[in-house]
């Protein structure tokens, strides 16, 4: 049985992996069909009348301070969490996969600056780090997805770094450096191929991490700007607003719906894990 | 042992140097002139210049940063815009608050999280494990401050057990009076049993709300490191030689399962720190993390950027403590 078969296989066993992967496809569909099937406009339909309602037939998630359907809101907040937490991931994997791959394979005084600049990034606890960083950019989506991306970047670079390190030790890498492959061509076919699986891993687990500091950052106030809906500003909405306890509808679907997706990619971390990565499976 | 110490202080040099450079070019990076960031836009070219002046703004930028961490050893970190009080006056004041705040989330984290994960580990596999182990991967998936806000609704609005917010009630009719800062020690050390009831009672949703992350990290560290044990030789061994289970699991397993949750819970206090921002904001609680909240709002830079390197240089002191801590709890480990 081929290697990724037994992998798929190892992943299917795993009832995290199953449950994980069919919650976050459940979720990214949801983000997909918000502009389908949305039953109202998340900023223009505003129903003054209808403010602070309690879910019913007509809003199901009931309505905010300003009369908005909180399912709409919620709905495209997921989408905005979803984008904001991918990109942020993606950036701090491209970004630690290259200093990774650098400081690994060269050694010498560019490893002992990246190892400095990782260890000073890692030295912030996440949140502060990335509080720090938007408020120099200034609050937006855009601001929230470099923070959170730089806040991850230290994780990929030295989970990366020590797969490099311990593959150069292998037999096949000597074997293909002494065949004279150029080192690109080494890097790209032969290292990072065999080093994908812990990151893999470690991109699933980080997009539930990346979820909770931008959602985070939206309750501080320096996430997405009205009348980009955004799951922590909604909760942020209503907790400054002062009706998150008397309307606690406002807060309850929201914070719902922040769990469920750090949760989903939490359990499809644990299951990737199983079945790519079972050696260092708990 | 001294020797490994001294290393390890050493290493941890460049890394401090690191932690003063970004946040010393933190108002650096924010757009426009440095005092006009700081001073609002309303402020006259006098109060400009006069700002300049005092802080050595029109320095050389190599000046300003030496400076800058000349006054940091100093423990001279600015004044606030808004308050006009030293940051350092705020620090000493605030900290006590953030550190018992810290200390009641772990207690919180241990005193749960470990008999949890024991239990999942002792009956691995049953619906027991299944429950706990679900249970802590949905607390590692909480938002704290929405999880801080529905124990508010919970046990404050609705039950009407416990108060929403702050440290301590402000008319009760106590003669409680802080002497070091850290409530629950100056109640006790006052002897006042009333206070204490109501400090407690206000720590409570607060050190829930922060500890339900490491509770849960904790409960999965303990679990898979006293499976491991349990499936050790010598363990075995004193089964086979007839030593009771209920003898095994605390006497000879979880002794050596413990030293990666020393671990992880020093690595977690250290996280705390940050985590407060949050949960202090929430509880209105009067800690470093709710007054970094209120600097953000009211672009109160100097605030920001104080409590940002305090809370970084106290992080990296508490994951050098538990280092430290490892080595002496772990004799295979060699002080190189």
């Amino acid at each position: 049985m081929r290697l990724t078969q037994r992998a798929v296989q190892r992943f299917w066993q795993s009832s995290s992996g199953r449950i994980g992967l069919g919650l976050a496809i459940a979720l990214i569909l949801l983000a997909l069909l918000a502009p389908i099937l949305r039953p109202y406009d998340p900023t223009t339909d505003r129903d003054y009348l209808a403010r602070l309602t309690a879910p019913s037939t007509a809003h199901w998630f009931g309505t905010d301070a300003l009369g908005r359907d909180v399912l709409t809101l919620v709905w495209y907040g997921v989408q905005t969490s979803l984008v904001v937490s991918m990109v942020s991931v993606g950036l701090g994997l491209i970004v630690g996969l290259l200093l990774g791959l650098v400081a690994g394979y060269f050694r010498g005084r560019i490893e002992g600056v990246i190892g400095w600049v990782t260890d000073i990034l890692l030295a912030f606890p996440s949140i502060l780090l990335a509080i720090a960083i938007v408020t120099v950019t200034g609050p937006s989506l855009p601001s929230v997805m470099v923070a959170v991306g730089i806040v991850q970047i230290p994780i990929f670079t030295r989970l990366t770094r020590a797969m490099v390190l311990s593959l150069k030790e292998q037999e096949f890498v000597q074997a293909v450096q002494a065949l004279g492959a150029p080192l690109g061509h080494l890097l790209c076919h032969h290292i990072l191929p065999a080093s994908l699986a812990p990151i893999i891993v470690q991109a699933s687990l980080s997009i539930g991490t990346a979820t909770l500091e931008a959602a985070g950052l939206g309750f501080l106030g320096l996430g997405a700007q009205p009348p980009t809906p955004e799951l922590g500003t909604m909760l942020s909405d209503a907790f400054k607003g002062g009706y998150s306890l008397t309307a606690p509808w406002t807060t309850l679907f929201p914070g719902l719906f922040i769990t469920l997706i750090v949760l989903a990619f939490n359990l499809l971390g644990d299951g990737l894990r199983d079945g790519l990565d079972p050696r260092s499976s708990p | 042992m001294w020797l490994y110490i001294l290393k390890r202080l050493l290493g941890l040099l460049p890394v401090l140097l690191g932690i003063t450079l970004l946040v010393f070019c933190f108002l650096h990076l924010i757009p426009g002139d440095p005092a006009v960031v700081l001073l609002g836009e309303r402020a006259t070219p006098e109060q400009l210049s006069a700002l300049r002046e005092r802080l050595g703004l029109n320095q050389p930028l190599p000046i300003q940063y030496l400076t800058f961490l000349g006054n940091l050893l100093r423990f001279d970190l600015g004044t606030s815009i808004i308050s006009g009080i030293p940051i350092a006056d705020e620090l000493k004041s605030r900290f006590p608050a953030t550190l018992e705040l810290s200390a009641a989330a772990i207690l919180v984290a241990l005193v749960l999280g470990i008999p949890a994960g024991i239990l999942a580990a002792v009956r691995k596999n049953s619906w027991l494990d299944n429950l706990m182990m679900t249970g802590s991967l949905v607390g590692v998936s909480l938002p704290v401050y929405w999880l801080g806000l529905l124990l508010i609704y919970l046990f404050s609005v609705d039950l009407q057990w416990l108060p929403p917010s702050g440290r301590i009630s402000v008319d009760a009719g106590f003669s409680f009076q802080p002497i070091t800062g850290f409530y629950v020690l100056d109640a006790l050390l006052q002897l006042d049993s009333n206070a204490l009831k109501d400090i407690l009672a206000h720590l409570v949703l607060p050190a829930l709300a922060l500890g339900t992350i490491p509770l849960a990290i904790l409960a999965r560290i303990t679990r898979s490191a006293l499976l491991e044990t349990l499936s050790q030789d010598y363990i075995r061994t004193a089964r086979a030689k007839g030593v009771p289970e209920l003898w095994v699991i605390p006497r000879h397993a979880l002794r050596n399962a413990l030293l990666p949750v020393v671990t992880i819970t020093g690595l977690q206090f250290g996280t705390l720190l940050g985590g407060a921002i949050l949960t202090e904001t929430i509880f209105s609680w009067p800690g470093i993390g709710s007054w970094i909240y209120d600097g953000i709002f009211t672009r109160d830079y100097p605030v920001v950027q104080g409590g940002v390197v305090f809370v970084a240089i106290a992080f990296v002191l508490v994951n050098l403590l538990v280092d430290i801590s490892y080595a002496l709890f772990d004799p295979r480990i060699q002080y190189r």
